[in-house]
């Protein structure tokens, strides 16, 4: 029996959703990834398995997001053309449905050189503007990329990611139209933390037309200390850290660090919320789960909703 | 390879390697992205750029260089025609194609053959 995205359900009901990222682990014991899902258990409504983040190897995050269907937990599996060509890709999608996997976001990933393999060849057979098309093509005519076709389509609600911070920023919404007109539908996008940039960018996606065809998703990060803010500013590619952010956690007493990082966390997603568009928030804390607990419930997010049966038909996408 | 290929090769070759550092996809998009080379991006991508790009507009992978979708951009601003092609959506790479001759593939067509499963337009 096709079970469909809850996330997705959620979204086309008209609730701000909450999702998060999950800190793909090291260890080969499933129960490392269930100990840092359980956490976020009932404090968000999907969570993201990451892709070698960052470009550091990790469990993959077709098998992390499969443990977390075996728990009941949603998972939104992230999937880079970085280390995987077509068929790969195509092969790791259909796999992904099978095992329960409803939700993908689907990027161009790091770059290898961002990460502790630096030597290591790079894919990028496609991009993940195609693969957004492709995964489009499997779902809406049961196809894979060659034609061939699937004795079963997947029932994928398919996102992309954007980047509103990066150069150039007149062409941002214009790259998040072409993804929606591949068949993303949503955008979770790069840490906010320049809340006006992120505002004239949602102002200029609204001014495509476009946002009554896609769900957008900021990211809020959780700083847990002024040295991993540091860490996002100096290391993290494609991350804008303001100056003044990791000022003001470099003047917290570093035993309430965490908790200034969580209230900054707060002020950002009430910042973000009020912007028209905005249909949720993706939390990120760095191998921080308790941290996005604690946001989720300090700006007022909990109890997340639950979802009735009849809330998945018609909407969106 | 053919003897008209091989003279075709010998003046577009460096002729686009020297402009546009042309790297012989065999599948030319210059037109859609602001005759800037896309295959020149690391990550080859042919729809716009990562989010990785720097503040200072350079790129994630080479901090020296600057990243060619912000040349991509900027030099579409510029174009009288093709303008809005950058917003068009490109087919995946062919690879059997690198090497060729993208001004025989654009004559014959061979540059416009997608895969079969390649229907951007065909969504319900």
């Amino acid at each position: 029996m096709e079970s469909p995205s809850r996330l997705a359900g959620l979204l086309r009901d008209g609730r701000f959703v909450v999702t998060a990222e999950l800190s793909a682990v090291n260890s080969a014991n499933p129960e490392a990834t269930w100990r840092r899902a359980e956490v976020l258990r009932g404090s968000v409504d999907a969570i993201n398995c990451t892709d070698n983040t960052g470009a550091h190897v990790h469990i993959s995050p077709l098998a992390a997001a499969h443990l977390l269907v075996e728990r009941g937990l949603e998972p939104i599996m992230q999937l880079t053309v970085r280390d995987r060509n077509r068929l790969a890709l195509q092969a790791d999608l259909l796999g992904a449905a099978a095992l329960g996997v409803r939700n993908v976001v689907l990027m161009s990933g790091d770059d290898v050189t961002a990460g502790d393999h630096p030597e290591a060849r790079r894919i990028y057979d496609i991009d993940s503007m195609q693969l957004i098309e492709v995964a489009a093509g499997m779902r809406d005519r049961g196809i894979y990329l060659s034609g061939r076709k699937l004795e079963q389509a997947p029932s994928f609600f398919i996102g992309a990611v954007e980047n509103p911070f990066a150069p150039p920023l007149e062409f941002r919404p214009l790259r998040l139209q072409k993804k929606v007109r591949a068949g993303a539908d949503f955008i979770q996008t790069q840490l906010v933390f320049d809340v006006p940039i992120f505002a004239r960018f949602m102002q200029m996606v609204g001014e495509l037309g476009i946002l009554d065809k896609v769900f957008i998703i900021p990211s809020i990060g959780i700083p847990r200390s002024a040295r991993g803010a540091r860490y996002m500013r100096d290391k993290v590619p494609g991350l804008y850290v303001p100056a003044s952010l990791v000022d003001r956690l470099e003047k917290t007493p570093p035993t309430r660090q965490a908790d200034e990082g969580v209230q900054i966390a707060v002020e950002l997603v009430s910042a973000v919320r009020a912007i028209p568009g905005v249909a949720g928030v993706h939390l990120i804390g760095i191998k921080w789960e308790e941290g996005i607990v604690q946001a989720s419930e300090a700006a007022g997010l909990l109890p997340r909703p639950t979802l009735s049966p009849l809330a998945t038909i018609g909407g969106r996408g | 390879m053919s003897i008209t290929e091989r003279l075709v090769l010998a003046v577009e070759k460096p002729l686009k390697e020297a402009i546009w550092g042309c790297q012989m996809c065999g599948q030319c998009i210059l037109h859609s992205t602001g005759l800037s080379c896309p295959m020149r991006c690391p990550k080859n991508l042919r729809n716009g750029p990562c989010g990785g790009v720097r503040a200072n507009g350079n790129c994630e992978v080479y901090p020296d260089k600057r990243c060619v979708w912000v040349d991509a951009w900027e030099g579409s601003r510029r174009l009288p025609l093709w303008r809005d092609h950058i917003e068009h959506l490109q087919k995946p790479v062919d690879w059997q194609l690198q090497g060729t001759s993208s001004w025989i593939n654009l004559l014959n067509g061979r540059d416009r053959v997608a895969p079969q499963g390649w229907q951007p337009n065909g969504k319900p």
